[in-house]
């Protein structure tokens, strides 16, 4: 670039000459130098905008074309990379607390048909009614010759019936890959597993998803793809989850029961063992709900254990008398008046059999005596009564995570009256479910600590919030021994295994108020062995009776019991718990002195 | 000079050219391959799913038990019962068999020396 000088001679001299200012040539010419510099950085930067506006419209282009693709393109796992192999398409399993599997995937087909397409509708129909004998000819007829394009046959056929589908040779006959859930031990713990269902359902493909139990409480964990080589570990162990429900179905028909419940807890981290409840189902195969009109309870999908909200009768004496040691009302020596009736009102509270004036608190849970106990819930009082049951987890509806525990909200007194304290300390006028009641011995077992009950496998102790102190726990649990030693439960006296327990029979309400003379809910609630315990076994047997000894026998002591004797003998060593002799109680020795 | 510059970097193009085609190639076949073996361990992993539950269904509590019962004569399998639990003081110790000679071997020529002594 060639410069111009800013004061040219010639024109300078010119200018002189003329006797003009010669420092205006030189102004005119900066002038000039600045506006053609002024367009020149103009034009550049106006270039480099230009520049950047085409680059950005390039990024955003590249973006919102990128985005247009992946909405509209269909998904695919990528090839290159290898954090994609961690992704698994199926469902999770679910496994019991040793990794032995309770649910699992497998790969079926469906049957559906285009219409449109067959070529001999009228013979495929007739064989296809061959291959499924529970088909309709006449509408399957008509959907093949009427207007539909298009129609599910089958949701999931086995191996053998596609080939003889596939033998049919119809063009029109499609057959779709599915994944079944499998519940290989068929109806082995089926209240906890529930079931699962087909959601939103394609040709290629159908969801899978829980429709009861921990498979719909954990659906969203399940359906992870990042969880599809983590199964879920429950807590139940198959073992003892079978050979419970084979003892309880057998010892629910010897006491000519029309339902029963188990339930197997650790007392230490509120692990559930096993839970039962009869009669089950096959989850395979779930049955449909009942419709309305009559007790749910009815229905073999119902879950005693979680949602068979009852009143539990006697086995809640033991919660009286362990507050009213904690609060120090009592010793397990104290006397109580328990001369009866005990009157209150219009309402008179009455015990099985006159036991005499006066019994100490230890005979009052021995004999279950009604009166005694409420005596120790007057002395207790409505507010402290109900604070402690709330403690236990009583008020409220278990946190057991099966999606049906939800629904066992126990049923309270509105008006929590000294008379409700009354019959709530003998388990009259409070209904909970039987894992409600588990969780309430788990705490007197574990020595005073609240444990929450779960299905979920735990690394170790749960260490809740104290409930009660160690000494009042203890007393409570020497005094649940002596139930069976001396009291009302002497048929759980298993050889090997210290059982300490309390029984409760409870008349069954009517649906239209007031309660059946002849129908009763049996609860044993037991914990084993009872120096040190580690489990809590609660049996509850819906309408026993059982012909013994010349009458007709319907208490706990007769008919839960002796089932729950037979489960703890049978599950006890199943669970590594080897017999062992009780440990001596420490004789009276009375030192002397001359 | 300038020409030979020309020519190089032509050349080089070209070069880098058929490379970038190659590579793609490889790349590509490379895909189709972990396609292929991913495809493979789909479906061992289904082949090992159903495996796992046919393990599962054959070994489910209600046919153990079946099995239990119907081979009860020769394998006599009972429910455990407390009973059934041992302590390791209350097994005997296995009786030692007791050691007699039956085919004795001479391993000492003593014997055989006196006697041939003897006879001489």
């Amino acid at each position: 670039m060639t410069r111009r000088p800013l004061r040219p001679l010639a024109r300078i001299l010119d200018a002189r000459a003329k006797g003009e200012n010669p420092d205006a040539i030189e102004k005119e010419n900066i002038r000039q130098r600045h506006d053609e510099m002024q367009v020149k950085s103009r034009q550049r930067a106006e270039g480099r905008l230009l520049v950047l506006g085409v680059f950005f419209l390039c990024a955003y282009a590249a973006v919102a074309g990128r985005m247009g693709v992946m909405a509209t393109s269909e998904p695919r796992e990528p090839v290159a990379s290898t954090a994609g192999s961690a992704i698994a398409m199926q469902r999770a399993d679910i496994v019991d607390r040793q990794g032995r599997i309770l649910a699992t995937n497998f790969e079926t087909h469906s049957l559906y048909a285009q219409p449109p397409q067959l070529i001999d509708p009228e013979a495929t129909a007739a064989r296809l009614v061959e291959i499924f004998p529970d088909l309709d000819p006449a509408r399957l007829l008509a959907d093949f010759t009427g207007t539909r394009k298009f129609l599910w046959i089958k949701k999931k056929i086995s191996p053998e019936q596609k080939q003889a589908v596939h033998d049919i040779g119809d063009p029109g006959l499609m057959f779709g890959p599915r994944e079944m859930r499998l519940y290989p031990n068929g109806s082995v713990a089926a209240h906890v597993l529930g079931g699962a269902g087909f959601g939103k359902e394609g040709v290629s493909a159908a969801e899978v998803i829980g429709v009861a139990g921990v498979e719909k409480q954990f659906d969203s964990y399940l359906r992870d793809p990042g969880n599809g080589t983590k199964p879920l570990a429950l807590s139940l162990d198959l073992t003892v989850q079978a050979a419970a429900e084979r003892v309880l179905d057998g010892g629910m028909k010897l006491m000519n029961a029309k339902g029963a419940t188990s339930i197997l807890m650790d007392v230490h981290s509120g692990e559930v063992i096993s839970v039962v409840s009869l009669p089950d189902f096959d989850p395979n195969e779930r049955p449909q709900p009942p419709t309305s009109g009559f007790d749910p309870s009815v229905s073999p999908l119902f879950n005693r254990a979680v949602q068979g909200v009852y009143e539990l009768g006697s086995t809640f004496k033991i919660f009286a008398a362990a507050q009213a040691m904690d609060l120090g009302l009592a010793t397990p020596d104290t006397v109580v008046d328990t001369r009866g009736p005990l009157r209150w009102g219009k309402f008179a509270i009455r015990d099985f059999r006159n036991y005499g004036n006066a019994l100490s608190v230890t005979k009052i849970i021995v004999k279950s005596s009604n009166i005694g106990t409420a005596r120790l819930a007057q002395q207790i009082g409505a507010e402290r009564q109900r604070d402690f049951l709330d403690d236990l987890g009583m008020l409220e509806a278990t946190p057991v995570e099966i999606v049906e525990a939800q629904g066992g909200k126990p049923l309270l007194p509105k008006n929590w009256s000294e008379l409700s304290a009354m019959t709530i300390s003998y388990g009259h006028g409070i209904s909970t479910t039987p894992m409600h009641l588990a969780a309430g011995y788990a705490a007197i077992a574990n020595g005073g600590r609240y444990v929450s009950p779960t299905i979920l496998k735990q690394d170790g102790p749960q260490l809740g919030r104290r409930i009660m102190t160690e000494e009042s726990a203890r007393a409570a649990r020497l005094m649940l021994r002596k139930v069976v030693t001396e009291g009302t439960a002497s048929f759980a006296r298993v050889p090997g295994y210290q059982v300490g327990g309390k029984t409760g029979t409870a008349d069954k309400p009517r649906p239209r108020g007031g309660y059946y003379e002849d129908k009763v809910i049996a609860t044993f609630a037991s914990m084993f062995p009872a120096h040190d315990p580690k489990y809590v076994l609660v049996v509850t047997l819906d309408e026993p009776s059982v012909f013994a000894y010349g009458e007709e026998r319907r208490t706990a002591g007769w008919t839960a019991v002796p089932v729950a004797a037979e489960m703890i003998g049978r599950l006890a060593p199943l669970l590594g718990l080897r017999p062992q002799v009780e440990p001596a109680e420490v004789t009276g020795i009375t030192l002397t002195s001359n | 000079m300038k020409s030979l510059l020309y020519v190089i970097t032509a050349l080089a193009v070209f070069g880098l050219a058929f490379w970038a085609y190659r590579e793609n190639y490889a790349t590509q076949q490379v895909l189709k391959e972990t396609r292929g073996l991913q495809r493979q361990i789909g479906a061992a992993q289904t082949r090992l799913s159903v495996l796992r539950a046919e393990w599962a269904y054959l070994n489910r509590p209600d046919r153990l038990m079946e099995l239990a019962e119907l081979n009860f004569a020769s394998l006599g399998l009972l429910p455990l019962r407390p009973d059934q639990f041992g302590r390791v003081d209350e097994v005997t110790y296995p009786l030692q068999p007791e050691f007699t000679i039956t085919e004795g071997v001479e391993v000492s020529g003593l014997n055989t020396r006196s006697q041939s002594e003897q006879s001489q």
